[in-house]
């Protein structure tokens, strides 16, 4: 799922309507956010599957998407999750200094940042957007991240680009 | 420090430094100066052609390469008119292979930097140019071509002299701080003089001085109007509160930004304008990026109606997403924007805040890497969590 097929995989099948999993603004129950992870193949994407494996306890907001590298993620794929709903964005990726490839993710380091930048300028919500660093073996820490992250999402309430009606 | 525009205290600078002490007077107007120049140049053989913006019938006006000397009064090369970014022109020109023979191009400051972006992005070549640029007083919005040009051109050059701003001209001029050429070989000084009698010509280059050895001009020792220049500057420093005034983050938003591009009507005209948004194949007018029946029906289940054609914020701020780092603040998205959104000075506004976040002018060096295509090891620590 590394290819362009990732953002049509978002369309099809993670962004339709579940249910079971409502927002209050769609008259459901309690705020459940649904979380797009961009995980790298080789460290967050293992480190992910490390986290199950260990049977460790995180809220089932994330769904993953594969990647070979964090720097195959486009700013397009962020924005299109972001655009289609989802109330939060995780890129994640090898440590840096850790790449599979070296140096990918020193490049998404930087591709972030202009990513944030320009959503804060345009007044969108950077902080529904975020970049981590989880190694292989840090399954520990994959589970602290998703969780921390959902609970930022929950405090920041339904992305608003769900139910602006004429996007 | 940095301005809105991204300008550095640095690349002032290195604009400061572009312009040479060395310089000659022509007591004639910069078009015919720029004229008799070039059938010099082709005379002697040290061109084979000209590049530059040409008249090419009543109110037509499109940018030429003319390589046979007739037709060089074609050629109007300081008319405050841009039908097209020159740098993307020159870009089509040599994305193949260099030119083989000596071109002289004539362009603006905004289109060399437009050039410069692509040389980085692979999308054109040097060699063998020989750039002659001016310090820019702006251009007007092109279809003033078809709409009382000869009335505003008069207020036009008197704007020039005083180095101030003229009304009529691109917003993106109105802001623009970027008006001093850098990289260029030959710089005429049209800011500060009065443009109707003589050409100051300033050689930057060796190369330059190399192209203009053995015409009959005679080389003094002399500073830049730097006067006029500061005006400039300052004049148009004042006008970026108004400009950019509405794209305030806390205006914008997601309900600001469905109402900024809610008459876009999805014809991607700025995006095929655009000197930096060079992709052959576009994402965005690709087959992928249409609605599938599934997608079409969880968008509409999720939000009980449809906007057609679609995508057009996703397009949006996806272009901004991609360009805002190489964006030359030329202004050639809105000029063509059918139906008026303010486009450039949107993207002027963030190319400022994207570029200034890693000290970058786009198009300042044709030398200097785009930063999302370097990184240094030890940075941005903040990001990452």
């Amino acid at each position: 799922m590394a290819d362009d097929g990732a953002a049509r995989q978002l369309d099809k099948e993670i962004l339709s309507p579940k249910p079971g999993i409502q927002s209050p603004a769609e008259g459901g129950g309690d705020f459940q956010p649904r979380i797009v992870g961009f995980l790298c193949n080789w460290c967050s994407y293992a480190g992910a599957d490390l986290a199950g494996v260990t049977r460790l306890k995180m809220p089932p907001s994330m769904v993953a998407i594969r990647v070979m590298c964090s720097s195959r993620v486009d700013p397009l794929f962020v924005l299109k999750a972001f655009l289609a709903g989802a109330d939060g964005v995780l890129v994640a990726g090898c440590h840096p200094g850790d790449c599979h490839y070296q140096t990918g993710n020193y490049y998404t380091r930087r591709r972030f940042a202009l990513t944030l930048k320009v959503l804060e300028e345009l007044g969108l919500e950077a902080n529904r957007v975020r970049l981590s660093w989880v190694s292989a073996s840090e399954g520990g820490r994959f589970a602290e991240v998703v969780t921390e992250f959902t609970e930022t999402i929950r405090k920041a309430g339904p992305n608003p680009a769900k139910t602006e009606v004429f996007l | 420090m940095h301005n809105a525009r991204g300008t550095t205290h640095e690349a002032y600078c290195v604009e400061r430094e572009a312009l040479s002490m060395k310089q000659f007077q022509v007591p004639r107007p910069p078009d015919d100066a720029l004229r008799d120049m070039l059938a010099s140049l082709m005379d002697k053989g040290k061109v084979g052609g000209v590049f530059a913006l040409a008249q090419t019938g009543e109110n037509s006006y499109s940018y030429a390469l003319i390589t046979d000397k007739k037709l060089l009064d074609h050629i109007v090369p300081t008319l405050p008119l841009m039908p097209a970014n020159a740098g993307k022109m020159v870009s089509r020109l040599t994305m193949l292979e260099p030119v083989k023979t000596p071109i002289a191009v004539i362009m603006r400051p905004c289109e060399l930097r437009a050039l410069f972006e692509l040389v980085k992005l692979e999308q054109a070549r040097l060699d063998n140019l020989l750039f002659i640029s001016y310090t820019c007083g702006g251009v007007l919005e092109m279809k003033t071509a078809k709409d009382g040009l000869q009335l505003k051109l008069e207020e036009y050059w008197k704007q020039v002299k005083t180095g101030g701003v003229s009304e009529d001209m691109r917003d993106s001029c109105r802001v623009c701080e970027n008006f001093v050429p850098t990289g260029a070989d030959i710089t005429l000084t049209l800011v500060g003089n009065d443009n109707g009698k003589q050409t100051t010509v300033q050689v930057n280059s060796e190369k330059g001085e190399e192209f203009l050895a053995g015409l009959s001009y005679e080389l003094t020792e002399a500073g830049p109007e730097l006067e006029a220049l500061d005006s400039m500057r300052k004049k148009r420093a004042e006008q970026k509160p108004d400009v950019f005034g509405q794209f305030a983050a806390e205006e914008l938003g997601m309900a600001g930004l469905t109402a900024l591009f809610g008459r876009c009507i999805g014809c991607h005209a700025c995006g095929r304008a655009c000197p930096v948004c060079y992709c052959s194949s576009c994402h965005f007018e690709a087959a992928e990026n249409e609605f599938d029946p599934s997608t079409l029906e969880t968008e509409l289940t999720n939000r009980g109606a449809l906007r057609l054609p679609t995508g057009t914020l996703y397009y949006q701020i996806g272009r901004l997403f991609h360009v805002s780092i190489s964006c030359v603040g030329c202004g050639m998205c809105s000029d063509v924007c059918p139906v008026d959104i303010p486009v450039a000075s949107l993207f002027a506004k963030l190319a400022g805040s994207v570029q200034g976040m890693f000290g970058y002018v786009s198009g300042r060096d044709a030398e200097e890497k785009i930063p999302t295509s370097t990184f240094e090891m030890e940075e941005l620590e903040e990001i990452g969590a």
